[in-house]
């Protein structure tokens, strides 16, 4: 039974950290309509900027979150605006060009990385890496539970933001219905900007949280690239409610393959339960909370 | 106050609008009245400036809209109330009316400006949390009325608000409207529905296939035979 909390926790953990990285992917993919393929890379740069800042200048990793999330929101602006948004001004036989476009960035971004740290790994040592916290037998380990209080209150921040201001308000209008917001006098190339750069800025929270208990090379993207994708499609494209769910869903599921099954195969449960997802529940979680 | 110059306009390589020309003064009710494909919602985008005309002036004012970009036009005061509704069905009513007062200035008097709106429209004051794509269509239309009226406009522009309507709420509209104009404000409104629009509007225009063929008081174009054949089946 022990065993089976103790996979439980840190499922839900680490579940925490992947809503981060869904809410990014799925906040664009609803305004913008286009699968960002890029955003695990985004991850991994922001990553890349935490290690450099504790490794140059000392500076703690949960304190470089307000150095990683605004560096890449501005990244994601610039992304958006002078390599994304041109597109849509083009006529051409792939209407999802700006997909090919985010693969694109993505390769750009992981190998400018490998040209500048070479391929190693590399990896954070904080004196509190494996601190344990423990509550009767069940331990929880320190950083993934800062990591997952840090990454609720972030989450809880953006829903404030999409509920309760205008600009997030335009934000959804923009998702629902993009000819109404613009004659209501939302700027909607400015709210695409916006978006990207908030997903870029919710991706670099989740690389910057993951990084004192994970390690980290130029190639490490493409994995979560690909998580975000399957916790987006888990939730139901576009659901904000959804990618939360999808996350833990997703968190849990690697850890209970990790435990019963096989450390080896973890990243199989994800893919197992996205396939059963997509044959069964093709609207995702969103058909079960319908938000 | 608004007003039209010899204005070309189309989607890509198909001309939708023929040196189209026309005015609305202050405090006036103007209708555009043609059949389907004659160029009515076209004009209404042009004027939002949703699409660019080829050639031709769109002038508010002493504003030119085609040169504006369409999120700036409400700010100018012109509230487009759009075919079909295209309310955010995903947001409750009461979201759906603040989104209507963005700019700053609306935006300082939205508390004063829903309870007018309420007042106005008694059902949406009872749906305020409720969903907007769960209202029934005639609801849906009010709440679009009731969300360009947010932004205290000097003009609004409705585009066939009639549409897909029962004849009874059709007419309920068309007095909801009625009001607004009695507000002083001055209406610009495409409709199918030419019998009972010409009869309540100030001056009307005819469209035919993009071109403007008929201008007139409202009265005197329900008695003109060209009228009467093509739209009143008489």
């Amino acid at each position: 039974m022990d065993v089976f909390i103790q996979t439980m926790v840190s499922g839900i953990l680490i579940g925490g950290i992947y809503a981060l990285v869904g809410l990014g992917m799925t906040l664009i993919m609803g305004v913008m309509r286009i699968i960002n393929l890029a955003h695990g890379q985004l991850m991994m740069v922001a990553m890349y900027i935490t290690f450099v800042l504790y490794e140059y200048f000392n500076i703690d990793p949960y304190f470089s979150l307000l150095v990683s999330m605004p560096a890449l929101f501005l990244l994601g602006v610039l992304i958006q605006k002078y390599l994304l948004n041109p597109l849509l001004r083009i006529e051409s036989i792939i209407p999802q060009n700006q997909i090919l476009m985010t693969v694109g960035v993505a390769m750009v971004l992981t190998e400018v990385m490998r040209f500048i740290f070479q391929s190693d790994y590399k990896s954070v040592k904080t004196p509190y890496s494996s601190a344990v916290l423990y509550i009767s037998s069940i331990a929880f380990n320190f950083p993934m539970l800062i990591a997952f209080g840090i990454a609720m209150l972030l989450t809880a921040g953006l829903f404030f933001f999409l509920l309760k201001t205008d600009t997030g308000k335009s934000v959804r209008a923009t998702a629902q219905n993009k000819d109404a917001a613009l004659l209501l006098g939302v700027n909607a190339e400015w709210i695409t900007q916006l978006t990207y750069g908030l997903g870029a800025a919710l991706a670099a929270a989740a690389g910057t949280l993951l990084l004192p208990i994970y390690y980290l090379y130029p190639d490490v993207g493409g994995p979560f690239t690909l998580k975000a994708f399957i916790i987006t499609v888990l939730g139901g494209l576009g659901s904000t409610v959804g990618a939360i769910m999808g996350g833990l869903v997703l968190g849990v599921a690697e850890s209970l393959g990790a435990t019963y099954i096989s450390m080896a195969l973890k990243d199989a449960v994800g893919m197992v339960i996205f396939v059963l997802v997509l044959v069964f529940m093709p609207g995702g979680l969103k058909t079960l909370t319908k938000v | 106050m608004l007003r039209l110059e010899h204005v070309n306009a189309g989607y890509g390589d198909i001309q939708v609008l023929w040196d189209v020309s026309f005015r609305v003064k202050g405090n006036e009710f103007v209708v555009l009245v043609g059949a389907n494909g004659a160029g009515k919602s076209t004009i209404m985008r042009v004027i939002s400036s949703l699409i660019s005309p080829t050639s031709g002036e769109v002038w508010f004012e002493d504003q030119r809209l085609d040169q504006v970009p369409p999120y700036k036009i409400i700010d100018l005061g012109i509230a487009h109330v759009p075919e079909a509704r295209q309310l955010f069905p995903e947001m409750t009513v009461l979201e759906n009316l603040e989104l209507g007062s963005l700019s700053p200035k609306a935006k300082a008097h939205r508390k004063e400006t829903l309870k007018w709106v309420m007042e106005l429209f008694p059902r949406l004051n009872e749906r305020q949390k409720q969903l907007a794509g769960t209202l029934s269509g005639g609801e849906q239309q009010m709440c679009a009325i009731a969300r360009g009226l947010m932004s205290r406009p000097k003009m609004m522009i409705f585009d066939e608000p009639s549409l897909g309507l029962s004849p009874l709420l059709t007419q309920e509209i068309f007095r909801l409207v009625q009001r607004i104009h009695g507000e002083g404000v001055t209406l610009l409104m495409v409709e199918q529905n030419v019998k009972q629009t010409l009869a309540i509007c100030d001056r009307a225009y005819v469209l035919e296939n993009g071109r403007v063929v008929l201008e007139g008081k409202g009265k005197e174009l329900l008695e003109n035979e060209q009228v009467k054949q093509a739209f009143l089946g008489i």
